[in-house]
């Protein structure tokens, strides 16, 4: 399967393979104006499988976001068709307003205004916790 | 600005100076009786409390402070919807520190980061406690001389007990320390506390429902009142509240210098009649919870430039 390079934008490489769709959801890119496309279960030499995206716009792309889903992605900046930037992305120290937390007893539960803020905790086995009550991300 | 949200805000050399400097308040109270004249103390409580807030204002007071509070979310702007940040900030205004209780977990946290005076957490939810742990440790170190080698048994509600956490995370950055906790299966001690303390820092702990076979090991027994607040689910709290009360006969199987401790207040957990036992240490750890709040007071103020 092919899909067309990409001129101006962000290729998402090295994906896990499932991975894609959360970090479509996650990086808001329902609300792009712009072509993204997202190929499943490509062939990998390294991975076996894996999920790529591209995005086909020059648009600020949260790396925290990337990392918190799949730190072993890497982000390929394309300019004039060509890349000229590559970054592998290690799991964020802190992540602001990307995931909610779920404790009903949390401040955050009752007062909209404040950030959702977590820290990573363990990063063995990446788990992250709400800086206010502890709850797991 | 410093102020203490979590136990771990506070290193084991703080806490050993806390605890040292509580000793010298309860053998020396006259050299502490003027050192905060002039200085206000807040107590913003939004969650029903006697000891703990009582403790902060008596503590204030035989400092030679004075007290502001706030006793209840429904006296106060709380209840027309101001948020923690806006109270804290106002607080700022009148007071020279902040004690606060607040239902919400993370409560405390959001105050310490609006607040330009410390803010000492008097409770958020089930979140933390520190000021109950540190009159814990106090306790333990004057009845047992020290934390190294003593096995202490956790029991009844270990799961939204929020002082079992603080203390278990206190305990265990002290070598030798083993844990027994003892709890229903509902009411386990949360994975993530096993996980991220006990396990990461290969402390022996064992997990029972049977208090009576573990009592004869136990070096300190720190009993635990099930919550009510703590249940969306009053079918809950009502199966599960009388999991384990403790009485003289139960004691009988103890060690004779074992100490039981409990936050109070307790409910039926404890039975009066083990009032009398010389091992309950539960009023003297009230007691221990004033000089301890007293040290942390002192050091905050002193930390921040007001004394």
């Amino acid at each position: 399967m092919n899909i067309d390079s990409i001129q101006n934008g962000v290729v998402i490489d090295h994906i896990t393979a499932g991975n894609s769709m959360r970090l479509y959801d996650l990086l808001k890119l329902d609300q792009a104006d712009c072509p993204v496309a997202i190929i499943k279960n490509a062939v990998s030499r390294k991975m076996g499988k894996k999920d790529i995206m591209k995005i086909d716009a020059d648009i600020p792309v949260d790396l925290d976001v990337i990392g918190y889903v799949d730190p072993g992605a890497t982000v390929n900046v394309i300019r004039n068709g060509v890349r000229v930037e590559k970054k592998t992305i290690g799991m964020p120290e802190l992540l602001t307003d990307v995931i909610r937390c779920k404790n009903p007893r949390c401040i955050t539960a009752t007062e909209q205004e404040l950030h959702h803020v977590f820290r990573l905790t363990d990063r063995e086995r990446g788990v992250y916790r709400c800086v206010y009550c502890e709850t797991k991300g | 600005m410093r102020s203490v949200i979590d136990i771990l805000d506070l290193s084991t050399a703080e806490i050993d100076e806390l605890i040292e400097t509580a000793g010298d308040i309860i053998k020396n109270p006259a050299n502490y009786a003027e050192l905060c004249r002039g200085k206000k103390l807040a107590t913003l409580f939004f969650e029903p409390s006697t000891r703990t807030r009582l403790s902060f204002e008596a503590a204030m007071y035989e400092l030679g402070g004075n007290v502001l509070s706030v006793a209840g979310g429904n006296t106060s702007s709380a209840a027309k919807g101001e948020s923690v940040a806006d109270t804290v900030k106002t607080v700022s205004c009148y007071a020279d520190i902040i004690a606060m209780r607040h239902p919400k977990e993370g409560a405390a946290l959001v105050a310490a980061n609006n607040a330009s005076v410390p803010v000492i957490n008097g409770g958020d939810g089930g979140h933390c406690h520190p000021t109950q742990t540190l009159a814990d440790l106090l306790t333990i170190r004057r009845e047992k001389g020290g934390f190294s080698g003593l096995t202490v048994g956790l029991c009844g509600d270990l799961k939204f007990g929020r002082t079992v956490h603080s203390l278990i995370n206190a305990l265990s950055r002290y070598e030798n320390m083993r844990f027994v906790l003892i709890s229903p299966e509902e009411l386990k001690l949360p994975s993530y506390v096993k996980n991220d303390v006990l396990k990461r820092k290969n402390i022996p702990y064992e997990q029972t429902t049977d208090l009576l076979s573990v009592i004869p090991s136990l070096d300190v027994l720190y009993m635990t009142r099930v919550q009510r607040e703590r249940f969306f689910n009053e079918e809950d709290y009502l199966r599960l509240k009388d999991s384990y009360i403790l009485t003289p006969e139960k004691l009988k199987t103890a060690k004779e210098d074992m100490c039981v401790l409990h936050p109070l207040p307790r409910v039926n957990e404890i039975s009066v009649a083990v009032d009398d036992d010389p091992r309950a240490c539960y009023f003297k750890q009230v007691k221990n919870g004033k000089y301890m709040r007293m040290a942390l007071i002192l050091m905050l103020l002193k930390e921040a430039g007001t004394i």
